[in-house]
């Protein structure tokens, strides 16, 4: 009977929870990484060195944190906004174990030392080509999920999600085509050379952020905004251009990695522009989440979920404020290279792509598992502040410490020597470093909050899955 | 037409092609589309209902 179909929440579940577990161990490594700055004795072994840890964390929490905090939410509102059953459960499933796999597979090569070089793409080219398959299927499921809707029009969210899913596929294959050593061998070499390697890697580094980290995201705000404030989002005209500015001016911001490097002046003041450009729809967006809230703000004193997915578009906005004053070559010739880099890196990645992730897999998760809320709602709030706490601790410490560093470094005597030995930038730095491991640490206890509170929110609930609604009658 | 003078052309067309976009969004024609789409989200009860308002319900019922 069409009557008692249910959506598949299956898939959905196994990414939520992963989500979480992932997001623990990702940031595990990086709060390690951090420690090894201030404790450098903490080197031990070359397995756990820096130089392959701070790989292994990117990749952790990027794409096994966020990768399935992204499956996990379009699988769900690709459904529930289709009013129609995931396409290709087989697929679905696979999409998840290949997933996993890939994650797997990056935690054993990384730290062995196997390494593109290439970063955000540093797994070698049989993990790659993984990836590629896993992607396409996940291409598969999502587009043949629209295809056979129910309703007739497609929601702004799984717009964000399809640009993201397309984008990604093209980045990931254009930028790894490599050419292996042999077809025993893990070494490759990428399939371009010298500055064309740098500008398509930074083309695809770029678009990793606007597109993995931003659209995906931006899909979860559509969807999970509106619906935790039960309120439509403020404007829907606006998200469709928000939409259709970010897709077309995304693509040219990378660039602005390559400043003063051997690239062409003219390519990286392109590249300057359109990031420059990319603050209206960066902003356009941001505003229309946040005014969602209007007339409900009310709801944000009490409900912890809400304060993440709001406070996830605040640092939204400081963000992509940020990133393209960063992006100005001037303001990048101090920047750059510096700890700067790293705390707006942060700014976006734990303020806005972890809560945004976070507050909407704790919407997920009682709904998966046939409840109306979280184990503990008290728990949640305190997950959010010991969140803010950390991450402000984690972007102020890094501010401070890279404009030292950038002033450090082009400082010069009258007679043109430099003031400072790098050595001394470093030994000015330890502070500050302590500073983002204690804020780091703080971000990475509030994930232990939530795997209990997950823990005990699941703990004697059966699976749940929700019968498969059909469209509301004809709206007025 | 020399390379460069289709990648101005690419540009330009692109340009023109996300105004249209812009023009589509605003307008009159779209805006009954968007309210019903806005409404997705919202229209689609996706909390179970809890053990006790079924029981509940089911008091009714019986």
């Amino acid at each position: 009977m069409q009557s008692q179909a249910t959506y598949n929440y299956k898939v959905v579940r196994q990414f939520s929870i992963m989500t979480v577990v992932w997001g623990i161990v990702g940031m595990l490594v990086g709060v390690i990484a951090a420690a090894q700055l201030v404790w450098p004795q903490l080197n031990v072994h070359e397995f756990l060195h820096f130089g392959r840890l701070r790989p292994l964390h990117t990749n952790a929490v990027i794409f096994a944190f966020g990768g399935c905090a992204l499956f996990a939410t379009s699988y769900y509102v690709v459904q529930r906004t289709c009013h129609t059953r995931l396409f290709a459960p087989g697929l679905a499933a696979f999409t998840f174990w290949g997933w996993q796999l890939v994650i797997v597979l990056a935690a054993i090569t990384l730290p062995l030392g196997y390494t593109s070089s290439k970063e955000y793409a540093e797994l070698e080219w049989p993990i790659d080509i993984l990836i590629a398959i896993v992607w396409v299927s996940y291409a598969i499921v999502f587009f043949g999920t629209i295809a056979k809707r129910k309703v007739s029009h497609i929601y702004v969210a799984n717009w964000f999600f399809g640009g993201f899913i397309l984008t990604v596929a093209l980045l990931h294959i254009v930028n790894s085509a490599a050419i292996p050593v042999s077809l025993t061998s893990m070494k490759s070499y990428s399939a371009y050379a010298g500055v064309q390697d740098a500008m398509i890697q930074w083309w695809y580094g770029h678009n990793a952020v606007g597109f993995f980290l931003t659209a995906g995201f931006l899909g979860m705000m559509y969807y999970f905004v509106p619906k935790q404030a039960d309120r439509p989002v403020y404007s829907y005209r606006l998200s469709v251009v928000h939409f259709w500015a970010l897709i077309f001016t995304y693509m040219w911001a990378g660039p602005h990695h390559l400043h003063y490097t051997a690239l062409p002046d003219w390519t990286q003041s392109v590249g300057m522009v359109f990031s420059l450009i990319l603050l209206a729809p960066s902003w356009g967006g941001m505003i229309n989440g946040v005014l969602t809230l209007s007339g409900a703000w009310h709801k944000l004193r009490t409900d912890p979920i809400l304060k993440f997915l709001i406070t996830s578009l605040s640092f939204y906005g400081m963000s992509t404020f940020e990133g393209p004053m960063m992006s100005i070559k001037t303001v990048n010739a101090l920047s750059h290279y510096t700890d700067w880099t790293v705390g707006h890196v942060h700014s976006g990645a734990l303020g806005w792509v972890a809560m945004i992730s976070i507050g909407s897999v704790y919407f997920l998760l009682p709904r998966l598992y046939g409840k109306s809320e979280m184990y503990s709602v008290k728990l949640i709030n305190a997950h959010f502040w010991i969140a803010t706490i950390g991450i402000v601790l984690y972007i102020a410490s890094m501010w401070i410490s890279g404009v030292m560093q950038g002033l450090m470094w082009r400082a010069t005597n009258p007679d043109g020597t430099l003031t400072y030995s790098f050595v001394e930038s470093v030994k000015a730095s330890y502070p500050f470093w302590t500073i983002r491991f204690i804020g780091g640490a703080l971000f990475l206890s509030g994930m232990f909050i939530m795997f209990y509170n997950m823990m005990k929110t699941i703990a004697g609930q059966k699976a749940y899955d929700a019968p498969v609604l059909a469209p509301a009658a004809a709206h007025a | 037409m020399d390379i460069n003078d289709f990648r101005s052309l690419i540009t330009v067309l692109g340009l023109l092609c996300f105004l249209g976009i812009c023009a589509w969004a605003y307008s009159k024609h779209a805006k009954a589309g968007f309210d019903e789409a806005a409404r997705l989200p919202l229209s689609d009860d996706d909390l179970p209902a809890p053990r006790g308002r079924q029981d509940q319900e089911g008091k009714k019922n019986g």
